[in-house]
């Protein structure tokens, strides 16, 4: 789950972390006052959950509230990379010395969270790490030790911070691994940590993400989920304990198991088809599921074949089978309809489905061509 | 003949009473898996499978009355790092963990101390280890898989079936299956398995079968270019995957020009592993 700047920002002056000051505003009236409230020139930044806001145009700089009001107007009817513009964060605007770099995160190679750290930080920090790699430094954190204080006065000399800001830096990095296990983030992000004119270190960005398989214990991260920029198609899914992916294609898949999920698209794409979407249905799914997951595939209307290919192992096939009886009476389909049915209960399921008027296949590679050519031609 | 599990293993089970956990059980001793005891806290005392079965209060007390050297994890994801330190902590050598799930901090704090008490994990997010005719510690359906000398190694659970299921039909059998679980940070990568059946005597070839994301495959590939003397032929899952979620800049710069089907797939060739275009063609070019 990924957090809004403003929300990041929030979580880190709570760990000591200093931010610029500021507040969120959902219309051009509230960023105006936002902005006499602060006094001086303010910056107005577009808080939508995708990279690349600055050069999409989504931060601006504005002299005085009623510019502020004016620029905020803008940003709140933009769309960034499709997504439209809900809320913009007015922050007090910083005279900037040097742009720093600063994060921790996941190395699953290394299985340890890792520091990163570049005196060459900002919006070019993808483009330093390809080509001078040499100005990314990059230090290992024990995770049953955790972040000691020598390793982040090491990543500050090896950034060359000014001495005079070295102190402040360790108390930042503590403060962001603080965070970093506290939210149980897979990512926390500092990007630019400016040292200002006045000498002095501020988050001026931050962005985060929260581990999903730990959000039981995160309940009120959960509650930030902002859910606005979703697919409607992928929050039913998600209701459901679905893992569904729309995609441009017109065959839809329901397939127990992501690697399987996966390699029955490939095998789609194979043979000449493109899949409408990825779903895996998880292992033992029951009837309800099932249907649950039929529904959501045939709401998208470029759909036009199904292919079900299911693996029976947890997963029993009579129960899928059931699943898809009872969607096929709701939703009453228009489209071809291929099924696979393997392992477990298979004989039973495919018994089940016997005056479905569905297409049937034995193995993955007959059922991929049969739904490729089922899109094709339709009922 | 086989890896990591075979007709000397005695199975214990964590999280024996619970829905999967008992399933499970009754499937593996059916198979006729050496399951010697059961784990579940504030039940140790009872018996299972109609009295066949001891379920103990704590790995410690289960091991030390069984002599238990394998344990296979069933308790749900909130539960299964505590489960899987009692298990290292109780001398437990080999560890399976079926349990889908667990948070990623979770499982860095696990890994790196089973890691330093030396024991093995495999898993989480799983379907276990299958050596067929000998021992079924997991959930791979039993009856998909012969015994034989190929090796089977993957990240996947259903897409393993089909493979074996595939394997079957062709007469192909398996010396173990292993499967390694698809999380971010998990027990055992390609690399360990690998090195495993090149040095089982039992199994004269290899197949991988591997999906994007992170570089084990790509340290696979280097690993059978430059020291395994038996065949392997492997699979990628998600060449049509779109590139999907980022992780943000740190993610980028972490991962950066690994994890795409195309990089592996070519890492993989260059290593004389034949790749499959789908799955059920994977048994035919061994």
């Amino acid at each position: 789950m990924k957090l809004h700047e403003y929300q990041s920002k929030t979580i880190f002056s709570k760990y000591g972390i200093p931010i610029p000051k500021g507040r969120v505003a959902a219309t051009a009236q509230e960023a105006k006052q936002i902005a006499e409230e602060l006094g001086g020139r303010v910056v107005i930044k577009a808080q939508v959950l995708v990279g690349g806001r600055g050069k999409a145009g989504g931060v601006k700089l504005a002299k005085d509230p009623a510019e502020a009001a004016q620029l905020a107007a803008q940003i709140l009817g933009m769309e960034i990379k499709g997504l439209p513009v809900r809320k913009v964060l007015v922050d007090e605007a910083s005279a900037i010395d040097q742009e720093i770099y600063f994060s921790i995160t996941n190395d699953r190679a290394a299985k340890k969270p890792v520091m990163i750290a570049s005196a060459a930080g900002g919006i070019d920090i993808e483009e330093v790490a390809a080509k001078t790699p040499d100005k990314i430094i990059k230090n290992h954190i024990d995770p049953l030790l955790g972040l000691r204080e020598y390793q982040a006065r090491d990543v500050a000399v090896a950034i060359d911070l000014p001495r005079e800001n070295v102190k402040d830096f360790v108390k930042i990095a503590m403060g962001l691994w603080e965070v970093y296990k506290a939210t149980d983030a897979t990512l926390a992000e500092i990007n630019p940590l400016v040292i200002t004119k006045d000498k002095k270190l501020v988050a001026l960005d931050g962005k985060m993400m929260i581990d999903d398989s730990a959000l039981f214990r995160q309940p009120e991260l959960n509650e930030m989920r902002d859910t606005d920029e979703d697919d409607p198609a992928e929050i039913e899914a998600r209701k459901y304990g679905l893992s569904f992916i729309k995609l441009d294609g017109n065959i839809g898949c329901m397939v127990n198991g992501a690697g399987l999920a996966m390699t029955s698209m490939d095998v789609i794409k194979l043979f000449g088809g493109e899949p409408a979407n990825f779903l895996d249905i998880g292992g033992g799914a029951g009837a309800d599921k099932v249907a649950a997951a039929m529904r959501i595939i045939l709401t998208d209307p470029n759909v036009k074949a199904v292919l079900f290919n299911i693996f029976g192992g947890i997963t029993r096939c009579d129960e899928v089978a059931r699943g898809i009886l009872v969607a096929m009476d709701e939703v009453k389909p228009k489209v071809p309809m291929v099924v696979r049915l393997v392992g477990t209960n298979a004989e039973e399921g495919r018994k089940l489905l016997e005056n479905a008027k569905m297409i049937t296949a034995e193995t993955l590679a007959d059922a991929a061509k049969k739904a490729v050519e089922a899109a094709k031609k339709g009922i | 003949m086989s890896i990591l599990v075979d007709k000397n293993t005695r199975l214990l089970v964590q999280g024996v009473t619970g829905n999967e956990g008992l399933f499970h059980t009754t499937q593996m001793v059916a198979y006729g898996t050496n399951v010697v005891g059961g784990v579940t806290p504030g039940k140790g005392g009872e018996w299972v499978l109609n009295g066949k079965l001891p379920v103990f209060d704590s790995v410690k007390t289960a091991r030390e009355a069984t002599d238990a050297n394998v344990s296979i994890i069933f308790v749900p994801s909130r539960f299964a790092p505590d489960a899987m330190f009692e298990a290292a902590d109780a001398g437990i050598p080999l560890i399976i963990c079926i349990t889908e799930g667990v948070a990623v901090q979770d499982m860095m704090r696990v890994r790196n101390y089973l890691d330093r008490k030396k024991v093995r994990l495999i898993g989480p997010n799983c379907p276990g280890l299958l050596t067929p005719g000998e021992a079924k510690v997991g959930i791979i359906p039993g009856d998909i898989a012969i015994p034989g000398n190929i090796g089977v190694v993957s990240r996947s659970g259903t897409l393993t079936y089909e493979v074996l299921y595939a394997m079957k039909n062709l007469g192909m059998g398996a010396s173990t299956c292993v499967g390694i679980g698809g999380d971010p940070i998990n027990g055992t990568n390609f690399l360990d398995v690998l090195e495993m059946f090149e040095h089982d005597p039992n199994t004269e070839k290899v197949i991988m079968i591997g999906e994007i994301g992170g570089n084990e495959e790509e340290k696979a590939a280097q690993y059978i270019g430059s020291k395994m003397t038996k065949p392997v032929a492997a699979f990628i899952a998600g060449q049509t995957a779109p590139s999907g979620k980022r992780m943000g800049h740190a993610g980028a710069i972490i991962e950066a020009g690994a994890g795409t089907a195309a990089d592996k797939i070519k890492a993989l060739e260059a290593a004389g592993v034949k790749v499959a275009k789908h799955p059920e063609e994977i048994p035919t070019l061994l």
